[in-house]
């Protein structure tokens, strides 16, 4: 199949930025990223500049690849990283257009790649639960039951990528933090630091600039991963309950 | 040659961790706080070692290329992670573990460590479990296990098929926190190109800024690689894209040993390739051998008629299946390890069976699991005779619950259904046992450099058994070198702060620099991804699933002309002093050109076959691995000389006090 890819490129965070088009040729078994190696290996060959993106398990898992494409996170498939998007989804003659993340709290880097190292400080804010290693009993100690272990899971298999920033049109965090938040509050293990924690990450997630949620819900319909916006409202509840209910705050 | 030391404690097998680690010295907790460590990697090794040695005091400087830590390669961890504590009355043990784990290497792994490994293996599941980590559980809320390869009993925790990332998350946030807490000085997209020695002793690293391409130089008491394995320098593996061996390359440039370098694990299900232009392979976790059943055609004819198209799996009768793994080994069937249905796979292929158009792929297929579990489903919920299409809804429901992601990410990549076509599957490059070597202590014969994780050698023999990669990295990070790093240190607590405008730190970095520089100098008309691929070809030809001798003299010739070619004509676009992901794959290119060498000439000499080390010319009348336990039990550890000189082999001879070394049958 005979593509038009408009891509972005900027050169460094300052630079302003542009789409350029190019011309590649594709086949429908590839993965997109596939497909960008096969441009790139022509930029190459050119002696011009590849284009810039992150990736790395290439199995949807890392959560490193990050573009737009066509005005969606992660382009057209429900479920499905870039890395994992097919080219068997898209046309002969088709005009893809491929974009960075775009948020505030994201900027670029160069051309694809942005900087999402906001998302690990507002892990460091609070996502974890405090034990020093040895300090645990036996595992079978802690009993879960089965559906809310099932829960937490569901909202644990978060990759970190972003999508739900750039699919947002407020370029909120809050499925990213509420996600992590309801992990461990479903918890018994988790429960105990609760009310800190949800205070302290909604905090540096403000304070990384990260908009305010209006319950657009793209970002659980992006969501490569399929976590649910339940999380949000489960984060709210813990929040208010942290801010009125208990004597933590922070 | 001499022969090496690995350092193992005297005393009785069960006692020698217990003892060893109450009677070695310690560092006292205000000494901790002036002592400084750098880890280099954070998958679970690496994050869980940076975590616990926070906790401990120790000053500590952590390092990724990624843009952040939870994006290590341990992520995409799938099937579980094994654990000796017999939750399921099954007759597990810590015994039971060594001893599957040292027989399922091939007996080429100490036994002192492997017990140990075994004996902290409970630790890690109690750990992850208080971190919050959401293991399977039962309806009863107790934790769940399942079966893996090689062994008998049910010991592996999972997270469905994303073990790995659950407890990478899980090992991520403990460094979180101590990040927050100042412990802990978090580097991210810096890449570690060479370690530096004082006197001797590593005593820091030079690391590129990925985003600005700065050198920068970072200094410490120790430095602790865990930046994993080297499988790609078959350029297709399961191995992520950026995975490599450049820092334990650089390592061994400056005097580290490399052991075993060509015991590489060949994984027996992943999705077969379908292109030139494809730049990874997928894994299919083993787990999926507990319900799968693995098949090709009896007949040539039906493989070939469904290699062109004209019949699909669904068209060949029972009674035309070859299940060979079954057939085969009966006694452990499709759980057989996998060195072993790996090459069982290579040979049904062999025989022109394969049911992939290439002709290397074979089947595997959930029908009579979903069969089974449909039925066992119909009768927990009261339904009496039940039809078939609603066993094989309610089967394929259990199939989902178990593998679901599995099958969504397979039917991703193929287009096919899994739950109505069986899969497509053939063996890749997964995993390395081989890595640098290290002592009882997890140190390198450099004092003060230690390794962690799929980067040193120590546990997996020949071959690693499934769900024990995991293991292995949190026990070396969260249980044994928070201890053992401390008899080093020990002696260190007088050492003041290395300064990093020392000689050593200014000598290293130019180094360093003249090789970036050199790369892009070159100016060529190849691509770096081109050499790569090339080079792949060649190890995967020659170095693969089946070696042998004339093979290998002529891959190690074919590597020397290729790096030749490489330092001619290759092409970096880009400066170095930006952010350029080409000039990174460069430099891991080249060093790949030379570790693939290493690692021919380590298979060359190696005259048995062994795990996943096949030498063709050993094998006994049915096609198994023979074995030279006369010969070859031993750990090869190569001291690099020079380029185009031989490496020289240094034997640790492998001593085994409690187990017997038998031919290892899983008929």
């Amino acid at each position: 199949m005979k593509l038009t890819l408009k891509i972005w490129r900027q050169k460094s965070p300052d630079d302003k930025g542009r789409f350029v088009t190019y011309q590649v040729e594709a086949n429908e078994h590839m993965s997109f990223l596939e497909m960008l190696d096969v441009l790139n290996q022509q930029l190459i060959e050119r002696k011009e500049e590849p284009v810039a993106f992150d990736h790395d398990c290439r199995e949807g898992i890392c959560g490193a690849c990050s573009m737009v494409i066509n005005g969606q996170p992660h382009g057209p498939m429900q479920k499905t990283t870039t890395c994992q998007l097919h080219m068997r989804h898209f046309k002969d003659g088709d005009t893809i257009y491929i974009e960075p993340f775009r948020a505030k709290a994201f900027p670029v880097v160069k051309d694809l790649v942005v900087d999402r190292s906001a998302f690990d400080r507002i892990i460091q804010a609070g996502g974890f639960i405090s034990v020093d290693t040895g300090q645990a009993q036996d595992g079978n100690t802690i009993l879960i039951p089965k559906d809310t272990a099932t829960e937490a899971f569901d909202a644990a298999t978060c990759i970190g990528c972003g999508a739900c920033v750039a699919a947002c049109p407020n370029a909120s965090a809050m499925l990213f933090v509420s996600a992590k938040v309801s992990h461990l509050a479903l918890l018994p293990q988790g429960r105990i630091e609760a009310s800190r924690r949800v205070q302290n990450m909604v905090k540096q997630m403000d304070e990384e600039g990260f908009g305010r949620c209006s319950n657009v819900t793209a970002c659980e319909a992006e969501c490569p991963k399929g976590i649910s916006i339940t999380n949000i409202a489960r984060m709210n509840r813990e929040f208010l309950k942290a801010v009125f209910g208990s004597k933590e705050t922070v | 040659m001499k022969q090496l030391d690995g350092h193992i404690p005297p005393g009785p097998l069960k006692e020698k961790w217990t003892t060893y680690r109450s009677t070695m010295p310690l560092v006292a907790p205000n000494n901790k706080l002036r002592l400084d460590i750098i880890v280099v990697g954070t998958g679970l090794a690496g994050a869980s070692a940076a975590a616990s040695l926070a906790e401990l005091g120790y000053n500590v400087k952590v390092f990724t290329f990624h843009d952040s830590p939870r994006r290590a390669h341990s992520i995409a961890a799938q099937g579980g992670i094994n654990a000796a504590k017999n939750y399921k009355n099954d007759g597990d043990s810590v015994w039971r573990l060594f001893y599957d784990t040292i027989k399922g290497g091939d007996y080429r792994s100490r036994e002192a460590n492997v017990y140990r490994l075994a004996e902290v293996s409970a630790n890690i599941i109690d750990q992850a479990v208080a971190q919050g980590v959401p293991f399977a559980r039962e309806y009863g809320g107790y934790l769940d296990n399942r079966s893996f390869g090689g062994v008998q009993v049910k010991r592996t925790f999972y997270a469905r098929g994303q073990t790995g990332q659950q407890l990478l998350l899980g090992a991520y946030q403990a460094l979180s926190r101590q990040v927050a807490l100042g412990k802990v000085e978090l580097y991210h997209r810096h890449e570690m190109l060479d370690v530096v020695l004082v006197d001797g002793k590593a005593r820091g690293i030079i690391a590129r800024n990925l985003i600005t391409g700065e050198l920068e130089r970072h200094s410490a008491h120790a430095v602790v690689l865990a930046t994993g394995g080297y499988g790609n320098v078959f350029y297709l593996s399961t191995n992520a894209m950026n995975s490599n061996a450049t820092a334990a390359w650089r390592a061994v440039r400056r005097g580290a040993y490399m052991a075993n370098p060509c015991f590489t694990q060949i994984h027996p299900t992943c999705i077969p390739q379908s292109g030139e232009y494809q730049s990874k392979l997928t894994l299919m976790s083993e787990s999926l051998r507990n319900d799968g059943r693995v098949w090709v055609p009896k007949k040539v004819e039906d493989a070939e008629a469904i290699r062109q198209g004209r019949k699909t799996a669904l068209d060949i009768p029972e009674e035309d299946r070859d299940y060979y793994l079954e057939r085969m080994y009966p006694a452990f069937g499709n759980l057989v390890p996998r060195d072993v249905a790996s090459r069982a796979a290579k040979r049904v292929c062999d025989e022109g069976r394969g049911i992939v158009p290439t002709g290397l792929g074979v089947f595997l297929d959930f029908s009579t699991a979903i069969e089974r579990y449909g039925k066992s489903r119909a009768h927990a919920m009261g339904i009496h005779n039940p039809d078939e299409a609603t066993i094989r809804r309610l089967g394929e429901q259990v199939i989902e619950e178990k593998y679901g992601n599995l099958f969504e990410m397979y039917e991703k990549i193929t287009g096919e259904n899994p739950y109505k076509v069986p899969m497509k599957i053939y063996p890749a490059v997964h995993y390395t046992m081989g890595g640098l070597w290290v002592d009882y202590n997890l140190q390198t014969n450099i004092p003060g450099l230690f390794a962690i994780g799929e980067c040193n050698f120590s546990d997996h023999g020949a071959n690693r058994l499934g769900a024990s990669a995991l293991m292995q990295g949190l026990a070396d990070g969260y249980f044994v070198l928070p201890y053992t790093i401390g008899v080093f240190l020990s002696n260190e607590i007088r050492t003041p702060r290395i300064p990093t405008d020392l000689p050593e730190f200014e000598q290293t970095e130019k180094e360093v620099r003249a090789r970036l520089e050199g790369l892009m100098h070159i100016g060529g008309s190849q691509s770096v991804e081109s050499f790569h691929r090339r080079l792949g070809k060649i190890m995967w030809e020659y170095c693969g699933m089946a070696r042998n001798a004339e093979g290998l003299q002529k891959g190690i010739r074919l590597i020397r002309e290729l790096r030749e070619e490489f330092y001619k004509d290759v092409y970096v676009p880009g400066r170095m002093d930006e952010f350029n992901p080409e000039m990174e794959k460069a430099h891991r290119v080249a060093d790949f050109l030379e570790l693939g060498e290493l690692m021919c000439i380590d298979a060359l000499h190696r005259n048995e076959s062994c795990g996943g080390h096949f030498r063709e010319e050993y094998q006994t009348e049915d096609g198994e691995a023979l074995r030279n336990d006369e010969e070859y039990a031993y750990v090869a550890a190569w001291e690099w000389t020079d380029l185009g000189k031989d490496p020289v082999l240094h034997k640790e001879p492998l001593v085994f006090e409690n187990v017997e070394l038998k031919t290892r049958s899983y008929k």
